[in-house]
């Protein structure tokens, strides 16, 4: 598949809002002593930004952005439209939480588990977009839904010890060791995830795409001289040292460098680990191979 | 329950693309817009097609067959690219089974085209919105038409008659009836999709001979005592 930008970059900012949101949460809850409101406040208002950017950024996918209001009608059937409610409904509650601690309003453990129970809904939806797709066989497995959800929590709690080390500096030990922790235990899922995919045997075959039983079926032309929709879209048309390249940004990036770098820079880590994340999500697009492209393996 | 479908036959189809330049003619002509052409005389032509044919060879020299294979949206029964939109832009018609989308509802998130297996979703690059086969929904049912007429434009194009069009859920229709005795299949089965549209396989056209017919058996030279010999030479009988 071709690596849509402005889903690279929704996908990795929400799910970074999100992470962030459950590490503020649980200082919260665990350490009440340790973090001011106006530090939660503060980093309320992180996760406003980080998940508004991703929803602008979402816009940019669209062909009718005028119309995106539409998307949220086929929620009964559709992890999109799911999503497309679960994403304001998220940003919502985390301004809610947000005002509550900066006004102190109160209430704010009540409208945190609200919180987590959305973020958690919100990784649910934004996998799921993928792993509902049952013809990718790459995304249509639990590991996505684990991925997905696991990679967000981690890059949110990196940045949680980065925030923590300006503002709560008490917490900023602990947070670092979660965000080790997990980043481990993300390298061991997407691992995992890495290694089924590359040992997967396709569904379909060139003999079932077209119904004809004979090992040897040579393409010999696609029906269109200058590409077609289906090329550009389902290919990502990049050579296979770019493509490794991208495995090397995404494995230094989101899991070897942070792990060095988060006990002692939390917020180059950050940095570090996001660029790493894109080059994940860049890679979770170009790695899925779509039936439709044994459709189109000549040149004319 | 109606279902409409293509059945199409490779036995047949020349790829001659007279049912691609049709099916442009028609659709780009429409209420629904334009379809998109972009450098069309140019080195690189691109454009929204419903459907395009493909050209396949099997086999190995010297023992090739040349396949050309017409594709467009198989109107599934059971269409992955349905459930998917958000929008509900693309919906699936119980009146006559096919798979529709409505351009002012599509936001062109392409999540349709993902889910389908096929790739028989075209992105419209100038409408910006997803684009597919309607099965000619806009003539299938125009009275205004002669009755023979009320047919996709492929199908009215195809000059040696590979495409039939039909209800597959009537067995007593031309499309039943075809894809029951002369072998249609469906595209992809293991993806479960369960494809409106069937494709006739390709056919060797031929007859059988048996030896006692080269060599008459009641050739009476052979048959009094004598056991059959073929490598006896012919009598004037046979030659004659």
């Amino acid at each position: 598949m071709r690596p849509a930008f402005s889903v690279l970059f929704l996908t990795t900012l929400i799910g970074a809002g999100q992470g962030l949101f459950l590490a503020l949460f649980m200082c919260e809850l665990l350490a009440p002593a340790s973090v001011s409101s106006n530090f939660l406040a503060g980093g309320s208002a992180i996760i406003l930004v980080l998940c508004s950017l991703g929803l602008i950024a979402s816009f940019f996918h669209l062909g009718h952005p005028e119309r995106a209001w539409r998307s949220a009608m086929m929620w009964r059937t559709s992890w999109l439209s799911r999503e497309v409610i679960a994403l304001p409904a998220f940003i919502a509650v985390d301004f809610a939480y947000g005002l509550a601690h900066w006004t102190g309003f109160g209430h704010t453990l009540l409208i945190g588990t609200v919180g987590v129970v959305m973020a958690v809904v919100l990784f649910i939806c934004t996998a799921m977009i993928y792993a509902a797709i049952k013809v990718l066989k790459e995304w249509s497995h639990p590991l996505t839904l684990v991925n997905f959800t696991l990679l967000g929590i981690t890059s949110g709690m990196t940045l949680a010890a980065a925030y923590a080390g300006f503002f709560a500096p008490d917490l900023t030990v602990p947070l670092s060791q979660a965000a080790f922790v997990l980043t481990v235990l993300a390298l061991l899922m997407r691992g995992a995830s890495l290694w089924r995919n590359a040992r997967l045997t396709p569904a379909s075959t060139l003999q079932s795409a077209i119904g004809i039983r004979h090992p040897r079926i040579v393409q010999k032309a696609q029906g269109a001289m200058g590409g077609s929709y289906n090329t550009r879209e389902y290919f990502h048309g990049k050579s296979i040292k770019f493509v490794r390249g991208v495995i090397v940004v995404m494995i230094l990036g989101v899991f070897v460098l942070p792990l060095v770098l988060v006990l002692t820079l939390p917020l180059l880590a950050f940095v570090l680990q996001y660029i790493g994340l894109l080059a994940e999500r860049w890679y979770f697009f170009a790695e899925a191979k779509h039936p439709q492209n044994l459709y189109y393996q000549g040149n004319s | 329950m109606t279902q409409l479908a293509l059945v199409i036959d490779l036995n047949v189809c020349v790829g001659c693309h007279a049912c691609v330049t049709n099916c442009k003619q028609w659709n780009t002509s429409g209420a629904a817009g334009a379809l998109t052409d972009f450098n069309p005389y140019e080195a690189e032509p691109n454009g929204t097609f419903f459907n395009r044919v493909q050209t396949f060879e099997v086999g190995t020299f010297p023992n090739t067959e040349t396949v050309h294979f017409p594709k467009s949206c198989l109107h599934c029964e059971d269409p992955p690219c349905v459930p998917v939109c958000p929008t509900g832009a693309s919906y699936k018609r119980k009146s006559d089974g096919i798979v529709l989308v409505d351009y002012d509802k599509c936001i062109g998130c392409k999540y349709c085209s993902w889910a389908c297996p096929y790739g028989v979703r075209e992105f419209d690059e100038q409408r910006r919105v997803m684009t597919k086969c309607t099965l000619c929904v806009d003539r299938i049912y125009d009275e205004k038409l002669p009755e023979a007429e009320r047919k996709p434009s492929c199908v009215l194009a195809c000059p040696p008659g590979a495409r039939l069009f039909g209800d597959v859920h009537d067995p007593e229709s031309v499309v039943s009836i075809a894809i029951r005795e002369r072998a249609g299949y469906a595209l992809m089965p293991e993806h479960a999709t369960q494809p409106a549209n069937h494709y006739l396989p390709r056919r060797k056209t031929g007859f059988t001979i048996r030896d006692d017919e080269l060599y008459r058996a009641d050739n009476p030279h052979k048959i009094d005592g004598a056991p059959f010999d073929r490598d006896l030479p012919p009598t004037n009988e046979e030659l004659n």
